[in-house]
């Protein structure tokens, strides 16, 4: 579960947006899309490991790839590291997108916004692989920070909204959805918060499932850090980390 | 021979290392990476009569060298603690040490009679030292006389040695620690995290939701050497030390400023491994240091006349 994986690619793909490839025996374990590799960066600064969503995972080739922001202090070291390097990663964690919800011949809609995009991928590949029709919708704050946009077309329709208007339709990924109509058997989506929200309330009734984001301590359930509230209740709570991050609509509250 | 084997009052521990409170949940989460039974002892989560969810998120923050938590005491309740979570804890052969917390005295000595009638708490940490709620925790460990009383109350209903966790918020700890001892406690634990804060340079706001934290990590191990090697030649009953550590060479370093276990706390969360892992390494460092027991370490900062200790060849 924990491995020092060696960096076989490391590119900017977007303004602070790198692709990291490591490889190591630790793929071997990655199954589920969703799931979370939990990334040491430094031995005391920062002291704490980062909580990475997988991208893709190739067992053939023994590599994952991980996509990210380099915005704070970790993701800026992790940025300088080079091809030949090793890194301490923890994982994989969490529970992630049931791919099983959607039968072949079905449609899913994969829903992303910003950072939360890159899980989206090898949910995308492993639903197409099964025979679902999926269809994506990405949403970024403007043209320089898209990404994946033609590696998604090999799976499906794509379709891009940026908040500035710079690039795809201008606005959310719920303007996509409402303008074009777009109809689903089962929504898969990651990405901001409001955005989980507008999905879930847009949806009552379909099979929706949510890709939460916390900021964690531990990132295996110990430290109580990236708890959520449980509907209808005080005290009940679910954490991000160990029970999620995927959650079906509804288990909690956003 | 066994260089590790510690006894503390009500503890027989197989090593001085045990995760510390509040960093290893009830150990569910820890297990699936090692057997719980290497370890000396479990610190787990502070437990009050019921259940309490905690602070808003976010919860955590990085600082230098160590982290903020406001968790604020988010535990299942007593019942569930004592129905669900130690029974399932009996499966290994570790020792537990329960943490107990409350808002009121009453609650206190409620929590500390029933817990200690579990069959494998073999001794209770008084938390009167959490800085992140608003009632109770640290409000009964900043006034020595407050927490005396509330040492002798949970003393005179606890069926297993009652140790006291310290605040390092306060002005003089010694004063402190002395107080406790005077009111019975077995043992002292310490320390508990420091109160601190950080500010977002783009909001200008407080990341915490709960504005304040405990700060952890390596970043106040000096602060917890000190203060144990101040209260450990003041008080006679026996303290497990906590504060940063994260090597054998930490564990040392407790044990000479006056501990006599030690408890890991934010390094659990950054390797797993880390308590096994010291275990492993500890019987090295005592061949390497000149030491045949790691009981000889306590207290070698300050004690007098303990022969030279020979390093190496």
């Amino acid at each position: 579960m924990k491995e020092q994986m060696t960096i076989v690619r490391h590119e900017p793909l977007a303004k602070q947006i790198y692709e990291l490839t490591l490889s190591g025996s630790l793929v071997q374990t990655m199954n589920e899309p969703g799931r979370f590799v939990h990334v040491k960066v430094a031995e005391y600064a920062p002291l704490l490991r980062r909580p990475l969503s997988l991208c893709d995972i190739n067992k053939e080739a023994g590599e994952c790839t991980i996509i990210y922001r380099a915005e704070g202090a970790g993701t800026t070291l992790l940025a300088k590291k080079c091809p030949g390097e090793t890194i301490d990663v923890l994982g994989p964690l969490g529970n992630g997108f049931p791919v099983e919800a959607a039968k072949a011949g079905q449609r899913a809609l994969l829903v992303g916004g910003g950072i939360g995009v890159p899980p989206l991928y090898e949910l995308a590949k492993q639903l197409a692989s099964n025979g679902v029709s999926v269809t994506m919708v990405l949403g970024f704050q403007t043209k320089e920070v898209v990404f994946y946009e033609q590696k998604f077309l090999t799976y499906g329709e794509t379709y891009v909204a940026t908040v500035d208007g710079s690039y795809g339709t201008k606005g959310f990924v719920t303007d996509v959805i409402n303008e074009r109509a777009l109809s689903f058997d089962v929504l898969y989506a990651c990405g901001p918060k409001p955005m989980l929200k507008a999905l879930e309330q847009q949806f009552p009734q379909k099979e929706v499932y949510l890709s939460l984001e916390e900021r964690m301590g531990c990132g295996v359930g110990a430290c109580f850090a990236c708890v959520c509230h449980v509907p209808n209740s005080e005290t009940a709570y679910k954490k991000v980390c160990s029970d999620g991050p995927v959650f079906k609509a509804g288990e909690v509250v956003l | 021979m066994n260089r590790l084997a510690v006894q503390l009052p009500g503890l027989s521990l197989k090593n001085p290392i045990m995760p510390a409170s509040g960093c290893f949940g009830f150990g569910r989460e820890y297990a699936r990476f090692y057997d719980l039974s290497m370890l000396g002892a479990i610190m787990i989560k502070a437990t009050t009569l019921e259940p309490r969810f905690g602070n808003p998120t976010p919860r955590v923050a990085e600082t230098p060298s160590g982290m903020l938590n406001a968790i604020g005491l988010q535990n299942p309740g007593l019942e569930k603690v004592l129905e669900e979570e130690l029974p399932w804890l009996a499966q290994y052969d570790v020792p537990i040490i329960a943490n107990i917390a409350g808002s009121t005295m009453e609650e206190y000595v409620e929590v500390a009679k029933r817990m200690s009638q579990a069959p494998n708490v073999h001794a209770l940490e008084l938390n009167i030292s959490c800085p992140n709620v608003k009632k109770g925790g640290i409000a009964f460990g900043t006034v020595p006389e407050v927490a005396a009383e509330l040492t002798k109350l949970v003393k005179e209903v606890s069926e297993v040695p009652v140790y006291v966790k310290l605040s390092p918020n306060v002005t003089n700890i010694v004063e402190m620690a002395k107080a406790i001892e005077a009111a019975g406690a077995d043992g002292l634990t310490m320390i508990n995290t420091l109160l601190g804060m950080r500010i977002d340079v783009k909001t200008a706001k407080p990341i915490l939701a709960n504005r304040t934290g405990g700060l952890s990590g390596p970043a106040i191990k000096p602060i917890a050497i000190r203060m144990i090697y101040e209260v450990s030649q003041a008080v006679s009953i026996p303290i497990i030390g906590m504060g940063g550590i994260q090597s054998a060479e930490d564990v040392i370093e407790f044990f000479y400023a006056g501990a006599s276990a030690v408890a890991v706390g934010t390094a659990n969360f950054i390797d797993p491994f880390v308590c096994p892992n010291i275990i492993a390494e500890l019987p090295a460092l005592l061949e390497e240091l000149g030491f045949d027991h790691i009981s000889e370490c306590t207290g070698r900062s300050w004690k007098k006349g303990e022969p030279t200790v020979h390093c190496g060849t």
